[in-house]
C-alpha cells in the first residue's frame, strides 16, 4: 500500500540558482498526484527531493521538511534507504545496456544482495504483468538485452524495473514525454491502474494527461507552487488568475 | 496548448484485462504486513560504510600519481646528494667526464641532447604537420583510416626495435651512401666533417625524427580536428581556396595547440634512451661535425649506470637523471597546458 | 522602383551588367593566378610530406618484419641462449622472463590505475583535486621511462642489494599507472549519466553503482585501454636496465635478476655475434606482432564508437 507525502517549506538549489522556493504541499496515499507548469518551474527538483535524488549533484542542495508517513527523510533515514522506498521513473528509459530483460527488472533486488531465485522469478514475473510488459517479452527475458528493445517496452521495463522492489511511492518524471502515443496511452492506463496501489505522483507537460490519470494536480511556476487541488478543480475553476492562463494557453 | 473541452471528472473506465493483470500482481503478503522484497530491503544497510571505504580507497589510488612524482622527486635529489655537494649547478656547465679521477660534467650530455633533440625537431616537424594536414584536410576518406592506422602502429613500437633497425640498415646507409653525398653537397658548412662511421649525432637525430613523428602528427591532426567547422566554412564562404582555408581557418585557430604538440614531440626527444644509445656512439665530446659521436643524457645513465664504481660516479649518474626528469616534466606541463587550451571540451586522447 | 541610393543603373544601352570594379585586371588576375598556384603547390607538399614519411615507415616495417621472420623457429621459443659461437638458441628465458617481469607489473599498476580512473570520473567530477591528477598524470606519461629505472633502482635494488623480477614489475607498473587511469578514466566518461541515476534510484548504495553499473558498462574499453597499456610496456627496455637486470639463464624467482625479450634485443643488437643479431631481429618480430595485436584491437573497437584511441 502507498503512503502519504507531507512537504513543509521545501527550498532547493543548484549552487546559487534558488530553484524551489518555500514548497508546502500534501500527497495524499493511494492517489496520483500530477504536477504541472512551464518548462524549468521546478517540478523535476521537486520529484527529486522526494527521493533524495537532488543532491546527488554535487552542486545541490535542499533545506525544509518531506515527510513520508511519519519519517522525516532527511533527518530520519539515509537517502539509500528512502530510495528503496520511493520508485521513480525518468523522463528517458534508461535500461541497463550490459543486462538482460530479467536482469533489468531484477537489478534492484539483485544489486542489493537478494539471491533468492524463486522469488526473484516471481517478482520479475510479477512486475513485467504490472507494467503490461509481460505477454511481449516473457519468451526473451534471458535472451534479450534490456537496451534491445523499442523505446515504449524500454520506459514499461523501466516502470517495472521500478515496481520490482516493491515501493511505497512511485514518482514518474515526465514518463511519456520521449514516446509514441500508443505507448504513451499505455502507460496512462498503467498509472491508472497502479495508483490503488502506490502513491504515484508524475510531472507532465501535457494537461490532458493530468486530467486524465491524477486525482490532484499542482501547477508550479518559477520555483514555487501557486496552486494544488483536486484535478477537477484546477481545471474548470482555478484559483488563481496565473493557473487560469497557464491552462488556457497563455503561456508555456 | 489550450484545453478543447471541459476535462472529464471522473477517470475513464478501463478495459478488463488490464485489471485483471494487475489484481494478479498484488504483492504477496496479507493486507497491512510489508512483503518479502521490503523486509528484506528494510534489513539491508545504507551502506553508509561501505560507500565511505570505497571512496577513500578510489582517492587514495588517485593519490597515488602524486606520490609518484613525489616519490621520484625525493629519492632522486636524496641519491644525487653527493654530486650536487661537489660539483653544484656548475656540473651542468662543465664539460669533464672522468669516472678514473671522479671529475664530473654533464655539458656534453645536454650539448648531445639538445643537438639530437633540435635536429630531430627540425626534420620531423614539417613533415608531421604536413601529414595532419594531408590527413585531416585533403586525404580521401578510404585512405584514412589505413593510414592513421599505421601512424598509431608506428608509435606503438617500442624505441629498442627502432634502434635494431637503426644498427643494421640506417648507420650503414648514413656510413656509404647519405655521408658522403652529404659532404660532397653540404661539406662547405662544416657540418659534415671528420670521419664517418656511420653513427653520431646525424643519424640519432634521423632515428629520434622517426620516432617523435607520429605523436607530434596525430596531436596535430586531434587539434585541427578540434577547429569548429563554422572556422572553416566562414573562410571558405569568402572565397578562399582550399589552403587558405587551411591556413586562415584552420591553423590560425590551432597554432597554440600545434606548438603545444611540437613541445610535446621535444619532450619524448629529450628523454628517448635507447634508439638513440644503439647509435650516437656514445662518446663525451662536443664537435661542430654532425658525424661525430655524441652522447646524451639518457644515453650516459643507460650506458655507464650498470658498470658505475664508486658513490661519486653513481651520484653524478642520478644527478644527470634528476635534470632529465626536472626538465621533460617541465617541457611536457607546458606542452599540456598549451594543447588543452586548445582542445578543450572535447574529449582527450591519451598519447 | 523607388530611388536604391547602391544600385548602380547600367550603362545605357548596355544588356550586361557590368561589376563596378574590374575583377579581370591584369593584376587581379595574377594574384588570382598566385592564389592557386599556391593551393596546388601546398597540396603538392602535404602529399609529398605523407609520402615521405609512410613509405619508409612501411620499408621499416616490412624489413623488420621480413628479418624477424626468417630469423624465427621453433627453437627461440623454446631455448635460452646458447654460449657465443655455437648456432641454435633461442630467447626462451627473455619471453618467459617478460612474462613474468609483465605480470607483476599489471598485478600492481592495473588495479591501482582502474581505481584512480574511478576517482576521477565517478568521484572527483568537477574538483580541482581531479584537475590537479589528471594534468600530473598526462604529465608523467612523458617522463622518460629510464628515470623511473633509476627512481625504482634506488628504491628497492640499493636496499636489497641485488638486481630483482620484483623491481622490474616495480618500474614497469609506476609507468602503468598513469597511463591506465586516464583511458579509464575516459572511458567511463561515455557511461551516460542517466543509467547511473537509474541506479541510485533503485536505492542502490554508490559504490555498487559504480562496481556493478559504470565499471561493467565500461568494462570492454577499460580492457583495451589496459592492453594497450600492457603493450607499450612490454617494449620498455630502459627501466628494466638496472631493475630486472637480464639473465642469460632460466630464471623463475622474483628476487632474483631475470632476462626480459627488450633487455635481450638490446644487449644481442649491440653485441659482435651474428648469431645474436639473428636472435635480436626474432624477438623484435614477436614484439611487433604483439604490439600490432593490441592495437589492431583497439581500432576494431574504435570502429564501434566506443574507445577514442590511445597510442
Amino acid at each position: 500500500m502507498g503512503v502519504g507525502i507531507n512537504v513543509e517549506h521545501l527550498n532547493a538549489w543548484y549552487g546559487t540558482t534558488h530553484t524551489l522556493q518555500d514548497i508546502n504541499l500534501n500527497i495524499p496515499a493511494n492517489h496520483a498526484t500530477a504536477l504541472i507548469g512551464p518548462s524549468g518551474c521546478g517540478k523535476s527538483t521537486f520529484v527529486r527531493c522526494l527521493n533524495r535524488m537532488h543532491e546527488t549533484n554535487p552542486i545541490a542542495r535542499a533545506t525544509g521538511v518531506v515527510r513520508m508517513g511519519d519519517i522525516d527523510i532527511y533527518k530520519d533515514a539515509q537517502p539509500v534507504q528512502i530510495r528503496r522506498r520511493v520508485g521513480m521513473v525518468f523522463q528517458r528509459p534508461n535500461p541497463f545496456p550490459t543486462m538482460s530483460i530479467y536482469d533489468n527488472v531484477a537489478s534492484g533486488l539483485k544489486l542489493n544482495g537478494f539471491r533468492n531465485r524463486a522469488v526473484l522469478d516471481e517478482t520479475v514475473e510479477r512486475s513485467l504483468k504490472s507494467a503490461a510488459l509481460w505477454e511481449e517479452v516473457k519468451d526473451d527475458l534471458k535472451k534479450k538485452s534490456g537496451a534491445s528493445l523499442s523505446g515504449g517496452q524500454q520506459q514499461r521495463m523501466c516502470i517495472a524495473r521500478a515496481l520490482a522492489v516493491d515501493p511505497e511511492v512511485l514518482l514518474m518524471d515526465e514518463p511519456a514525454s520521449a514516446l509514441d502515443p500508443v505507448s504513451t496511452s499505455k502507460i496512462e492506463d498503467l498509472i491508472f491502474q497502479l495508483k490503488s496501489q502506490y502513491t504515484i505522483v508524475i510531472v507532465t507537460h501535457n494537461m490532458q494527461q493530468a486530467a486524465r490519470v491524477a486525482e490532484n494536480t499542482g501547477f508550479f511556476l518559477n520555483g514555487k507552487m501557486v496552486e494544488f487541488d483536486s484535478t477537477h478543480k484546477i481545471f474548470t475553476n482555478p484559483k488563481d488568475k496565473r493557473t487560469e492562463d497557464y491552462i488556457t494557453g497563455r503561456f508555456g | 496548448m489550450s484545453l478543447d473541452e471541459q476535462p472529464n471528472p471522473s477517470p475513464q473506465p478501463t478495459a478488463p484485462a488490464l485489471t485483471s493483470f494487475v489484481a494478479e500482481a498484488a504483492p504477496a503478503g496479507p493486507e497491512g504486513e510489508p512483503s518479502v522484497i521490503r523486509r528484506y530491503l528494510q534489513t539491508r544497510g545504507s551502506g553508509g560504510l561501505a560507500d565511505r571505504v570505497f571512496a577513500g580507497l578510489m582517492l587514495l589510488c588517485g593519490l597515488s600519481i602524486f606520490a609518484i612524482v613525489l616519490f621520484i622527486l625525493w629519492i632522486l635529489i636524496d641519491r644525487s646528494k653527493l654530486s650536487l655537494a661537489q660539483f653544484g649547478f656548475h656540473f651542468f656547465l662543465r664539460s669533464a667526464w672522468d669516472p678514473v679521477s671522479g671529475d664530473f660534467g654533464a655539458l656534453p650530455f645536454i650539448f648531445g641532447t639538445l643537438a639530437t633533440s633540435l635536429l630531430a625537431l627540425a626534420m620531423a616537424v614539417p613533415l608531421a604537420i604536413g601529414v595532419a594536414v594531408f590527413l585531416s584536410e585533403l586525404c580521401p576518406a578510404k585512405l584514412r583510416a589505413p593510414i592513421s592506422f599505421l601512424t598509431e602502429l608506428l608509435a606503438a613500437i617500442p624505441s629498442v626495435v627502432y634502434g635494431l633497425w637503426a644498427v643494421f640498415v640506417l648507420v650503414p646507409i648514413m656510413r656509404d651512401q647519405l655521408g658522403p653525398v652529404l659532404y660532397k653537397y653540404l661539406g662547405w658548412t662544416g657540418f659534415f666533417e671528420g670521419y664517418n662511421f656511420g653513427e653520431g649525432l646525424l643519424t640519432a637525430s634521423i632515428i629520434l625524427a622517426i620516432m617523435i613523428l607520429p605523436i607530434i602528427s596525430s596531436i596535430t591532426r586531434d587539434i585541427m580536428l578540434a577547429v569548429p567547422i563554422s572556422q572553416r566554412e566562414a573562410v571558405l564562404a569568402l572565397g578562399a581556396t582550399r589552403w587558405e582555408m587551411i591556413r586562415t581557418g584552420v591553423l590560425r585557430n590551432a597554432r597554440i595547440g600545434i606548438v603545444g604538440a611540437v613541445i610535446l614531440g621535444l619532450g619524448r626527444a629529450l628523454g628517448e634512451t635507447m634508439a638513440v644509445t644503439m647509435v650516437i656512439g656514445n662518446h663525451p665530446v662536443i664537435s661542430k661535425s654532425l658525424f661525430a659521436p655524441g652522447y646524451t643524457l639518457a644515453s650516459v645513465i643507460a650506458n655507464e649506470f650498470t658498470e658505475a664504481t664508486g658513490d661519486m660516479y653513481l651520484s653524478a649518474l642520478i644527478e644527470i637523471g634528476l635534470a632529465l626528469f626536472l626538465v621533460t616534466i617541465v617541457v611536457n606541463a607546458i606542452a599540456r597546458a598549451l594543447v588543452w587550451a586548445v582542445t578543450r571540451g572535447t574529449p582527450a586522447r591519451v598519447h | 522602383m523607388g530611388a536604391n541610393p547602391f544600385h548602380t543603373p547600367p550603362p545605357a544601352g548596355d544588356t550586361q551588367l557590368r561589376p563596378p570594379i574590374n575583377l579581370q585586371s591584369r593584376r587581379m588576375r595574377l594574384n588570382t593566378v598566385r592564389r592557386y598556384v599556391v593551393n596546388h603547390l601546398v597540396t603538392v607538399l602535404a602529399v609529398l610530406s605523407t609520402v615521405i614519411v609512410i613509405v619508409p615507415l612501411i620499408a621499416i616495417l616490412a624489413y623488420l618484419v621480413y628479418m624477424g621472420a626468417t630469423s624465427l623457429n621453433l627453437a627461440f621459443f623454446t631455448k635460452i641462449p646458447a654460449p657465443v659461437g655455437m648456432p641454435g638458441g633461442g630467447m626462451a628465458n627473455g619471453i618467459v622472463g617478460s612474462g613474468i617481469v609483465l605480470g607483476l607489473c599489471s598485478l600492481m599498476g592495473i588495479p591501482v590505475g582502474i581505481a584512480a580512473g574511478v576517482y576521477l570520473a565517478e568521484f572527483g567530477r568537477g574538483k580541482p583535486l581531479a584537475g590537479a591528477i589528471r594534468f600530473t598524470a598526462d604529465v608523467l606519461n612523458g617522463v622518460p621511462s629510464i628515470v623511473m629505472g633509476l627512481a625504482i633502482y634506488s628504491l628497492v635494488v640499493m636496499r636489497q642489494h641485488h638486481f630483482s623480477a620484483f623491481a622490474g614489475g616495480v618500474a614497469l607498473a609506476i609507468m602503468m599507472v598513469p597511463t591506465i587511469t586516464r583511458t579509464t578514466e575516459e572511458m567511463l566518461a561515455t557511461v551516460p549519466h542517466s543509467i547511473r541515476e537509474a541506479a541510485l534510484g533503485l536505492g542502490v548504495p554508490k559504490w555498487r553503482t559504480v562496481l556493478s553499473v559504470s565499471l561493467k558498462t565500461a568494462a570492454p574499453g577499460i580492457i583495451t585501454g589496459c592492453m594497450l597499456a600492457f603493450a607499450r610496456v612490454a617494449g620498455e627496455t630502459a627501466p628494466l636496465l638496472f631493475t630486472a637486470f637480464g639473465n642469460q639463464f632460466w630464471s623463475f624467482k622474483l628476487t632474483e635478476p631475470i632476462a626480459a625479450l627488450p633487455l635481450q634485443i638490446f644487449v644481442y643488437a649491440m653485441s659482435p655475434y651474428d648469431e645474436w643479431h639473428r636472435l635480436a631481429w626474432a624477438g623484435s618480430l614477436v614484439l611487433i606482432v604483439m604490439i600490432m595485436v593490441a592495437v589492431t584491437l583497439v581500432r576494431i573497437y574504435a570502429a564501434r564508437g566506443m574507445l577514442k584511441g590511445a597510442s
